[in-house]
């Protein structure tokens, strides 16, 4: 079993196709929950959901043994991740189609990136 | 790492056994490791023992199954020998116990090779590669091309090429692209992404002289698809499309030029593939699903099944290309039905055809000497010259220039010639390729 990233990008803080109205909202939200239950039902979901802006970034490093903070975003860049998935997949087609379901349901692209390693699965 | 394969042309028996056995033995042994980078290494090192086993005691029954054999224990031993190894040797756990003699039969355990094969050709054509990285791994792994040899049909340095190699193979692992013929749902999809692949291989192979060896390569792999795959029609349409194609090969050039189908000649096509790409047209035709392959392939049937370009069946050409276009309703089609409609309804027609695309295809040149060609036709020397002339400027093959050149000289000898009666000599530009 791998797991795999997907992340959807916002464009200036901007994300195309976010739902404008309330009725468009509540839309949106119900896909979403059902999107998840199915990836809870199925093994497949892990962690996820939307993140607030760059603007409430704190970028943390240290420096000569202190510990440095700035305010914003480590890349200076148009675009943010906006939102996230992480997901059991046994491979990436198994991972595609879980990201087909997530365009589907928000309307927007999706970048799969597979996990390297992490603390508990190694590479 | 290059296979120890001889270059094109001077291949003996063996080597000529080890490009066909390559791609069945990497293709098998990626699915029992997993690996394909280990797949190609254990293949590599069973060469050299077959290279120098098989030139003294001859070449065995089964060279494929030899070869997966052979490599299988070697990957093994390697494994065995590795601190990584070790781990992935207790995951194989049964399979390590089971090396045997090569020269027995029992590698057939492995399971059938050719679906192995198939397997690997969707992988090395996943459409979440990109497209050069498709082409160079299938090129690569199922066509059992040197690094060098891949890096010269795409005019990249051998480092280059290998460097993209190591970049998409590094995908297929990192991210777990499966080994794995797809499901009956993403199988349409799957498909076109390897046929395209194909084709493409097939078309560079047209682009230049030097690089004709990707054709037969392209033709020869498509054969293999449809021996997998034999009810696929559209896998049996581009088969069929590239031998009608390649039929002609030898009469669409002379002295470096284009020749247009209208002036070539016929006698010089290849008899035997037409006949065998007509008899897959049949055939499909029989099966009632026609796709863009087919339909492509059912044109050039057409085309060849004419002794001359007057007698050829321009309705029935027409009538594929709405068809095409009803399926395939891209800009290049429209282009080339428009050249079509000029042999039953005149330069005329033709020319307001292309001219509702053109926009399109502004960048394509075989856009402008259609539109040269009409003009010219027509009898509008100017405007045919200015076309010839764009064309000539877009083209990227020296074949294509120098038959633009052509046309350009020729339309100032029309001019010197003001008795010559109009829509004389030149032809339409069915020769292009449907992309």
């Amino acid at each position: 079993m791998s797991q795999y990233l997907l992340s959807t990008y916002a464009v200036e803080g901007e994300v195309p196709g976010a739902p404008r109205t309330p009725e468009e909202m509540k839309a949106f939200m119900e896909r979403v929950v059902a999107l998840e239950d199915e990836m809870e039902a199925s093994g497949t979901f892990v962690f996820g959901g939307a993140l607030h802006g760059p603007d409430a970034t704190t970028v943390v490093r240290e420096s000569d043994g202190k510990l440095i903070m700035t305010d914003g975003p480590f890349v200076e860049a148009k675009e943010h991740i906006a939102g996230f998935y992480i997901i059991n997949a046994d491979d990436l087609d198994a991972a595609l189609a879980w990201a087909r379901k997530v365009v589907d349901a928000i309307n927007h692209p999706i970048e799969v990136r597979p996990f390297r390693a992490t603390g508990r699965v190694q590479a | 790492m290059s296979a120890p394969v001889a270059a094109r042309g001077e291949a003996t028996g063996v080597e000529r056994v080890f490009r066909e056995a390559y791609g069945q033995a990497v293709a098998t042994l990626a699915r029992i490791f997993g690996d394909i980078t280990l797949a190609e290494d254990a293949v590599q090192e069973a060469f050299v023992v077959a290279s120098d086993r098989w030139r003294s005691d001859g070449i065995p029954p089964n060279p494929a199954g030899w070869i997966v054999t052979t490599a299988r224990n070697r990957a093994i031993d390697d494994l065995r020998r590795s601190a990584r190894g070790r781990e992935l040797h207790e995951q194989l756990g049964a399979l390590a116990t089971r090396s045997h003699r090569p020269d027995t039969e029992e590698w057939e355990e492995d399971g059938p090779v050719r679906d192995d094969q198939l397997r690997l050709i969707f992988t090395c054509c996943h459409p979440a590669l990109r497209t050069e990285h498709r082409v160079a791994l299938t090129l690569r792994l199922l066509g059992g091309l040197s690094v060098d040899e891949v890096a010269r049909s795409f005019l990249v340095s051998e480092s280059a090429m290998a460097k993209r190699l190591v970049r998409a193979k590094y995908k297929i692992k990192a991210a777990k692209i499966p080994f794995r013929v797809p499901e009956e749902a993403d199988l349409p999809d799957r498909l076109r992404s390897v046929l395209s692949v194909l084709y493409l291989i097939y078309n560079t192979g047209l682009d230049a002289p030097e690089r004709a060896s990707l054709r037969s390569e392209a033709i020869r792999l498509a054969r293999a698809l449809v021996e997998l795959m034999p009810d696929e029609p559209e896998a049996a349409g581009l088969l069929a499309l590239m031998l009608l194609s390649e039929s002609r090969v030898r009469a669409r050039t002379a002295d470096g030029a284009v020749v247009l189908l209208r002036d070539q000649d016929r006698t010089r096509w290849d008899r035997t593939m037409i006949e065998e790409g007509q008899a897959i047209v049949r055939a499909c035709i029989r099966r009632g699903r026609p796709g863009p392959y087919q339909l492509q392939a059912a044109i050039q049937a057409v085309h060849c099944d004419a002794d001359s370009f007057e007698a050829t069946d321009w309705p029935q050409i027409v009538a594929l290309y709405d068809h095409l276009f009803s399926v395939m309703p891209t800009p290049v089609v429209a282009l080339n039905r428009a050249i079509a409609i000029a042999e039953i309804e005149g330069p005329g027609a033709a020319l307001a055809s292309l001219d509702s695309i053109a926009p399109d295809l502004d960048n394509y040149h075989l856009m402008h000497a259609a539109r040269g060609t009409m003009l010219r036709r027509l009898g509008e020397r100017d405007a045919a010259q200015a076309a010839f002339e764009r064309a000539a400027h877009l083209a990227a093959t020296g074949a294509d220039r120098r038959f633009l050149a052509q046309q350009i000289k020729e339309l100032a000898e029309d001019g010197a010639l003001m008795q010559r009666p109009l829509g004389g000599s030149t032809g339409s530009t069915n020769e292009t390729r449907t992309r």
